[in-house]
Parts: C-alpha cells; structure tokens; sequence
C-alpha cells in the first residue's frame, strides 16, 4: 500500500532546515538594525540608541547619489544588451538543432561558470593588449558579458514551453516573419524577457568584481561600498546605503519570481 | 470557359503557392521562410560575435599575457614567449597561496553541503503548495541579495565588539571562542580577522548555489524508493548512504562546481574578512595593480581555470550536468 506522501517530517530534519534558513536570513536583517544605530566608531552590538538621523546625512552625499546614477545608467544598458543578445541565442538555440548548438549554450554560460575574477582580468589584458581606455563602455562590456546568461536561461526556458505550431498557424493565416514575431512570439515570450531583464539588471547593479577590473577611476555603487569597508570613513553611512542596496535588488527578484512562477522555476535558478 | 479563366476571376484565394509579398520587409520575411538556416545565422551573429571577441578574445589575451614575462629591472613586459612566469608560480610563497586557496575551497564545499541537505530535503520531499515556494524564495532572495552587503553583514556580526561575542558571553561559552582563536591557522585577534571568518563568510556566500541543484536532484527521487528502503529494513541511516545520498549525487556535485569554483576566484571576501595570507584572487588582484605584473597575475588566474577544467571533466563523467 502506498503510504500518504504528506506525512510530517522527522523532527532533527525540521530543526536543521530551520536554522539553515535562520543562517541565510539572519545576518541580512542585522544590516536592517544596524542602519539605524546611533554608534559611529565601531559595529558595537546591541546599539547604544536608534535614530534615523543616518538617513539625511546619506540623502544628502554627492559621491553616494553620483555612484547611483552610474550604477543604474550601467545597470539599464547592459541589460538592453543582454536582452537582444540573449533572446536572440536563445531563439537560435531552441528552435532549430545545428552543428555546434552545446557549443553556444557553453558559450553563453561561460561568463558566469568561470570565476568573476578570470573574467575580470581576461577583459583587463585585452584592454591593455589593445590600448582601450577605461570608460563608462568598459564597465558595460564586462557587465552585458555575463547578463546575457541570465536572460538566455530564462528565455530557452519559456521557448521550450512554447508550441512550435502556434508560429506554423500563423504563417498559415498569412502572417509574415515580422507580424508573427510582434504578434505570436513576443506575447508569449514577454513576461521572461521582462523576468529576465530584471534580474539581468540586478546583476549588474550588484556586480563588484568584474567592475574593478574594468571601472577604472569611475565609481559604482558596489565600489563605492567596497571603498568603505576596506578604508571607512562615515560607518553608519555605509549601513545605510547597504539597508538601500538590499531594497532595491530585492524588489526586480520579487517581481522577477512572480512573472515566471507558474511552470517553469527558472527566474534565478544559475546566476 | 476554360477552368484557368475560371480561377483567375476568382482572384486565385486556391492557390498554395502565395505570390511574393512587396515591399522589402516582406521580401526579406519571405527569404527568411524559404531559407531558414540564413535567419538562424543572422540570429546567432550578434551574440556570437559579442562573446567571440569580448568575451573568448579577452580570455585569450590573457593567456597569451601569461606566456610573457616581467623584466625585473625595468619593470617593463617583455613580448616574448617564456614558461619562466608559470616557474614562479612553484616558488614556496606562490605555491602556498595555490594549496591555500583549494584547501579553503574543499572546506567551504563540504560544510555547504552538510548545511544544504537538510533544506534541500525538507523543500524537495515535505514541503508543499504555499510552503514549497516559500521554501524556494527563500532560497531565492539571499542568492540574489547584494554580494558585498552579505559580506559586510558577517562583518558586523564577527567583530570583536560584534553580536556574536555578545551572544557566547550570555551563554558563558566566550571560553570557547578564545580557545578558538588562539589555534594556529583557523585563529587570530577576532573572528573577522581569522581564517575561520573567511570560511564562515564564504559558505553563507555561496550555500544557496549549492542548494538549488541539490533540491532538483532530489526532486527526482521517488518517495517510495526511501518507503521501500525502510520497509526492508534499512535505518534511516542506511537508508541515507545506499539509496538517497547517491541519487542526489548528480545535484551534489553540480552545486559544488559553483562553490567550489566561485570560491577558487574570490578576492573580496578574504580581503574584508580574513587574515593577511593570500588567496589566489586577491593575488591576481594585487599582482596586477600595485605590482603592474600583469603575466604573473595572468598565470595565478589561469591556475583556477585549469583547476576548474578538471573539476567539469569529472562533474560531466558522473552526469552532473543533468541536474543543473
């Protein structure tokens, strides 16, 4: 007899799972306390006294308004990059088989499977094999580099759940190439590239490792935090801006999730 | 009245072959119909192209740059092919920061499995309907939470003055934590100035990539196969070496190409928490600023490449690429 699948689990593998997700989520909602501690010198835990005074003073820093600007500038063009590169592989991929089709599918995975650093000092070499100098299109070169992937898995995803005889109806009733593309594909495409893009922008936005190859004199986001925690100068600014980037990645990935949710659990799945 | 005269004053709606669509969008639609291996070539272009040469060109750059050499007088790169860059890698202080580094990189695996399991069966195996996705955002938001703001997280929480020495001393074990800390290699001044720091901040890093495949091998696993391993008798400890943990293997050894890969190439989590001794990132990174010794920094980074080329050779072998 079949025995009933919802039995409750064992009780050591409830605690364990517990604290291994109390391990994942703890430390990211310190960073929400610590934001508003009124200590300035030191991480001193619990904090002496709360106060939201760190806020103004972070509003009103240029340097941490211009790292914004250039993240999210960076953060946009690189995913309009990835999003035509990556639903144009993926296309290619899903709907025909060819000669060296594992070949491109590694290609495009390659940015993300190899350490951030290789890529990183790879484009780093080319640029001074080849005198470019660094500038705001550097950062966007690494950075569309390994959005692609992002965008690319969740739209193959989508392709492989999307019947091929849909596109035949439609040049049977007379569309073109063109027309079917505006009319069939891209409605049935859209909500994963729209996943996609978001979480190729959040990539981006994240992104610290590969930029510090490519950034040169100029100031991400990212950069800018990874200047203060190795030379600090104003700590509670820092926790502020952390409690802020931790916002704003969250909102693309909520909304990322809910776009793609039913079927295919692809949204994240190999950053 | 012949039949031809017949259809052509019905303006031919029976034909099956369509005359050509006018207009240059729509001769351009209609080669795409009838030759649709020149729309896929026109389709792969750009991302080939882009990858191509950003992308392979720049990882062949610096091959190539591992193959040159520094003159030590000048400080100048000398163009010319030499192995004498890839010789200094086998000097003691370079070759430990090598050995250091896979060791750290082994560890962190192995205690992000033990971690991920638990999760990774409970989600796959008892969680269902609004639990399973919770389950999987869970996971979910802390892979794609800001990478720097994790690691600073676990520097707040490792510091001397942090919340973790505040918790062992409610609990009367700070005993423990400077015994700890005055181990030689794993000790140091503070947990976030000792390998033990970096360890703990690199398996946080990195344990959601490696429960994701896991829950999808796992996933695969039919319940009755572990009803049926206990109904013949097996303790749930049998039962977890014979039958679950090698069907999850695949998953396992997929999650670990990313941990242990990602850990291999990290420079930020050892400089912000961690001890003075090098690891092969922060080698790459320093060899290639302040020293301006771009084909050492190059052959550190290609030690991580080769390594990882075995590491897929064997991960493909035991069909971990099915699990991804």
């Amino acid at each position: 007899m079949r025995s009933d699948r919802s039995q409750s689990a064992p009780l050591g593998l409830k605690i364990a799972a517990t604290c291994g997700l109390l391990f994942l989520h703890l430390p990211i909602l310190l960073i929400f306390i610590y934001a508003f501690t009124t200590e300035e010198k030191s991480y001193q835990w619990p904090p002496p006294g709360l106060t939201t005074q760190w806020l103004a003073v972070t509003w009103n820093r240029p340097d941490v308004w211009e790292a914004l600007s250039l993240s999210v500038r960076v953060a946009a063009i690189s995913t309009l990059v990835a999003l035509v590169l990556g639903t144009l592989c993926a296309a290619a991929v899903s709907r025909s088989r060819f000669f060296g089709r594992e070949t491109v599918s590694l290609l495009v995975i390659l940015p993300i499977a190899l350490p951030g650093i290789i890529t990183g000092i790879a484009l780093r070499s080319a640029f001074s094999l080849t005198d470019i100098p660094f500038s705001f299109w550097t950062i966007v070169l690494g950075h569309a580099t390994f959005c692609v992937v992002v965008v690319y898995n969740n739209a193959v995803a989508r392709f492989r759940r999307t019947s091929g005889s849909l596109i035949e109806a439609s040049y049977d009733l007379g569309a073109d190439g063109f027309q079917t593309f505006r009319y069939v594909v891209l409605p049935n495409i859209a909500t994963a590239l729209l996943a996609g893009g978001m979480l190729a922008f959040a990539l981006s936005f994240d992104e610290v490792i590969v930029t510090t190859f490519t950034a040169g004199q100029q100031q991400t986001l990212p950069i800018w935090m990874l200047e203060e925690l190795i030379r600090p100068r104003q700590r509670p600014v820092t926790n502020v801006v952390a409690m802020v980037v931790v916002l704003v990645t969250l909102l693309p990935i909520l909304l990322a999730y809910y776009l793609t949710r039913d079927g295919d659990q692809v949204a994240g799945s190999g950053k | 009245m012949s039949i031809a005269s017949v259809t052509a004053t019905r303006q031919a709606p029976v034909s099956a072959i369509l005359p050509a669509r006018g207009g240059m969008l729509g001769a351009l639609s209609d080669l795409f119909w009838r030759r649709p291996r020149f729309l896929l070539a026109l389709m792969l272009l750009p991302p080939l192209l882009w990858l191509g040469i950003v992308y392979i060109g720049s990882l062949f750059a610096l091959l190539l740059q591992s193959f040159f050499s520094i003159d030590e007088f000048s400080g100048l790169i000398n163009r010319e092919f030499t192995l004498k860059t890839y010789a200094e890698l086998l000097q003691a202080a370079n070759f430990d920061i090598i050995v250091r580094t896979v060791v750290m990189a082994a560890l962190v695996t192995l205690a992000s499995i033990v971690i991920a399991f638990p999760i990774a069966y409970y989600a796959a195996r008892y969680a269902q309907g609004r639990w399973k996705a919770l389950f999987y955002l869970a996971v979910m938001l802390p892979l794609w939470s800001s990478y720097l703001v994790k690691v600073y997280a676990w520097k707040l929480i490792l510091a001397k003055e942090g919340i973790l020495t505040w918790l062992l001393a409610k609990l009367h074990l700070l005993w423990l934590l400077d015994g700890w800390l005055a181990l030689p290699y794993v000790g140091g001044n503070s947990l976030s100035v000792s390998a033990t720091g970096t360890f703990i901040a690199f398996v946080y890093v990195w344990l959601p990539f490696m429960i994701l495949p896991m829950q999808a091998a796992l996933e695969r696993v039919p319940g009755n196969l572990v009803e049926a391993s206990s109904d013949l008798g097996a303790s749930p400890g049998q039962t977890f070496r014979n039958v679950l943990f090698p069907l999850a293997l695949p998953g396992i050894v997929a999650g670990s190409i990313f941990t242990f890969s990602l850990t291999l190439g990290d420079y930020i989590v050892p400089q912000i928490i961690g001890t003075s001794r090098l690891f092969i990132g922060q080698a790459v990174y320093s060899q290639q600023g302040t020293a301006g010794n771009i084909p050492l920094a190059a052959a550190f980074a290609v030690v991580p490449i080769v390594i990882m080329g075995f590491y897929l050779w064997g991960a493909k072998r035991m069909g971990a690429f099915d699990a991804l």
